[in-house]
């Protein structure tokens, strides 16, 4: 399927059987740009609309589960911090990681979730795991938040490292919706991959150090570890706000993998995302 | 094809897998257990077994400025043409070249989210039907007054009776403005009053020179808004052309003198229908000398106050020639749940010769629950009876007993 215009005003859309698509399609995203706002916009409203707590809930998450590592892992199990204050250490991890974990939860299902809008009227599919990456980081806003004053407690202040925190929300960003392509995909025509997922978080966040740092595993092995993306996502997130030790070739390895998980999972989705709406 | 075909459609075809519980692999656990029992064997599924052509080499093109309506019974393709002109589903073989920006209502209040306001909804649906913002914004109050929904357009839909909640989706819906608008069978909703209303907005559209697709099983509908019909049958085309002949192609195809409704689970609902002889048998041909009965069963699946029970003549080529409701006479309704049967009797000497279709509906003063057209058909023909004593054939389709006074001298 391409659109191509004859002129300006009239657009002339060939449909035909082929399976492959033979583009990205971004010109037709760029079209739609409105109807990603709008999607976001619905799923913040109704996300705070429903939630009595509403916004707290988003501040409340992360910090209840601070409080919970940094009494058991933090004060009973003495896991190390790199020498920073636990509870700091623990939320500076816990702030991109409930992103991450929220934004693929979300988008694994955004698919088949969306079930409704997919098999009655045409858009590019690719909005829909896209809005599922966005919406979640007016969540993550909030949180950055409250980072703030948790700061200023501990006496921290943000050194030049900062400057590279857009990149790694970036990274954040694309680890999930690179891995929300191929899980939405996989659910559409699988139905019990829906189960699968919340394994695949859980598993995926003690692969990560969240509430451990990355320090813990020998140096040889680093490399090895840095093929979680969320290795350097989490490290370099830590490191540009609150100090330790920069994630170096761990975040170019992560970069790396996110690049090659991208381009699969928008090859994979774009080749099935035709039947979408027959299977759905 | 020529400068103004704006829809060109070639050897178009759509293969779907039946029955979803005999695919091959539905679950993953499923498919991975496949390639560890037999891990050379092809994956591939034989697509002859269990799949059906829900169209099939279907051709032909639309004009600019045409209203095409498509009929055909249950499962012929039509809405699967529609999905594929809609880009919302590939066809598996064949193409399609539309020239100009589509806009498609397969299903009223697509997108609509119950948790948000009548205007939050008028903007998100807008948006997601293909609407730019600033469109949506300087069309919103057209929006509202025709939707009459303006009360009550800060509170939630979810609040929003069926017919309101429906006013206002097709209220959004009939201010898309794209050169080819795409109707599936989305004005069988609301009730009569709004259904005239959204009629008339569609001529509206045509009239305005775009082009418009519609499915419909309303024939009236198909009279009033298409100039020019598609009948679609088991995924081919049994024939195009003027509305007129084609409409009375499809509705002569099948004389049925029993109705059985789809089984369906949710509200009121016809189950079946027969025309009935005087003798009191199913009958597809029945004398005009006779009364001719129609009966109904039909059920309320809860307690259901103020339903009607409405049938509705057709002529062959399906123009409605009148209609007959339970509440024309003062008719005692039953309101528990349960199955009921209702019989209408069609008094003798009213129809002439010819072939004539019934419609059955059930509704309420809000909504209309059910509706089929046309569900049943039969054929009067000529009895002993004075109005066939002279001659053989009558021009119309009733006899009215007017009085005649014996004519007189005129005065000079």
């Amino acid at each position: 399927m391409t659109a191509h215009s004859a002129s300006v005003s009239v657009p002339i859309f060939e449909i035909t059987a082929s399976d492959v698509a033979p583009s990205l399609g971004l010109r037709e995203l760029w079209t739609f740009r409105e109807l990603l706002y709008f999607l976001v916009w619905r799923d913040v409203k109704v996300r705070y609309k429903q939630t009595v707590l509403g916004a707290a809930w988003a501040i409340l998450q992360p910090v209840m589960t601070m409080a919970v590592f940094a009494i058991f892992l933090g004060r009973l199990a003495r896991v190390p911090s790199d020498n920073m204050p636990y509870p700091l250490f623990a939320f500076a991890g816990l702030v991109p990681w409930t992103y991450f974990a929220t934004a693929l939860a979300n988008g694994s299902m955004s698919i088949v979730g969306s079930q409704q809008l997919i098999s009655k009227i045409y858009f590019p599919r690719l909005l829909v795991p896209i809005a599922s990456a966005v919406t979640p980081l007016v969540d993550f806003a909030l949180a950055m938040a409250t980072l703030v004053p948790l700061l200023w407690w501990y006496g921290v202040t943000p050194g030049a490292a900062l400057v590279f925190l857009p990149a790694f929300v970036v990274l954040a960003m694309a680890t999930a919706f690179a891995a929300s392509l191929w899980l939405a995909t996989l659910t559409v025509s699988y139905r019990d991959v829906r189960y699968l997922v919340p394994f695949v978080i859980q598993f995926w966040m003690f692969a990560t150090p969240v509430a451990y740092p990355a320090s813990l595993v020998p140096e040889r092995w680093r490399v090895v570890y840095g093929l979680n993306p969320l290795t350097g996502v989490v490290e370099g997130f830590r490191w540009s706000i609150a100090g330790g030790p920069p994630p170096g070739s761990m975040a170019g390895v992560s970069a790396i993998v996110v690049a090659a998980m991208l381009v699969t999972g928008l090859i994979y989705f774009r080749r099935f995302e035709g039947t979408f709406a027959d299977v759905i | 094809m020529s400068s103004d075909t704006v829809i060109h459609i070639e050897h178009l075809a759509k293969r779907y897998q039946l029955g979803t519980s005999v695919e091959p692999y539905r679950t993953l656990r499923d498919t991975l257990a496949g390639w560890v029992r037999s891990p050379f064997a092809t994956r591939s599924a034989s697509p002859d077994a269990m799949s059906i052509w829900a169209l099939d080499d279907v051709s032909f093109d639309v004009r600019r400025g045409e209203v095409l309506g498509i009929i055909g019974g249950n499962g012929a393709g039509k809405s699967t043409l529609l999905k594929i002109l809609s880009r919302i589903t590939t066809p598996t073989r064949g193409r399609a070249r539309i020239v100009g920006r589509i806009g498609s209502l397969l299903e009223v209040g697509t997108g609509f989210h119950p948790e948000l306001t009548g205007r939050e909804n008028i903007f998100l649906n807008g948006a997601i039907l293909g609407m730019s913002r600033r469109e949506i914004v300087r069309k919103f109050d057209e929006i509202v007054a025709f939707a009459e929904v303006e009360r009550f357009i800060d509170t939630a839909v979810k609040y929003y009776s069926s017919g309101m909640y429906v006013r206002l989706a097709f209220a959004v819906a009939a201010h898309l403005e794209p050169e080819i608008l795409i109707v599936d069978e989305v004005l069988s909703v609301g009730d009569a009053r709004f259904q005239q209303k959204c009629l008339g907005k569609i001529d509206d559209v045509a009239r305005g020179g775009r082009t418009v697709l519609f499915v419909t099983h309303n024939m009236a509908a198909v009279h009033r808004l298409a100039t020019s019909v598609v009948w679609l049958e088991r995924g081919r085309v049994m024939s195009i052309g003027a509305p007129r002949p084609t409409i009375a192609a499809y509705l002569g195809g099948e004389r049925t003198a029993r109705f059985v409704a789809p089984a369906r689970k949710d509200g009121p609902h016809v189950l079946e229908a027969e025309i009935r002889d005087a003798a009191g048998s199913a009958a597809s041909r029945v004398l005009n000398t006779e009364p001719i009965g129609i009966w109904i069963r039909y059920v309320l699946p809860r307690r259901t106050p103020g339903v009607v029970v409405g049938i509705g003549v057709l002529s062959a080529d399906g123009v409605p020639l009148f209609t007959s409701n339970t509440n024309d006479v003062e008719a005692a309704m039953p309101e528990a749940a349960g199955e009921y049967e209702a019989s209408v009797t069609i008094p003798a000497d009213v129809l002439l010769a010819g072939d004539y279709h019934v419609a059955l509906c059930l509704w309420d003063h809000a909504d209309l629950f059910d509706w089929h057209e046309p569900a049943l058909s039969f054929v009067v023909e000529h009895g002993p009876s004075i109005l066939y004593a002279r001659s053989g054939d009558r021009k119309g389709f009733v006899h009215v007993p007017c009085a005649w006074n014996a004519p007189s001298m005129a005065p000079a």
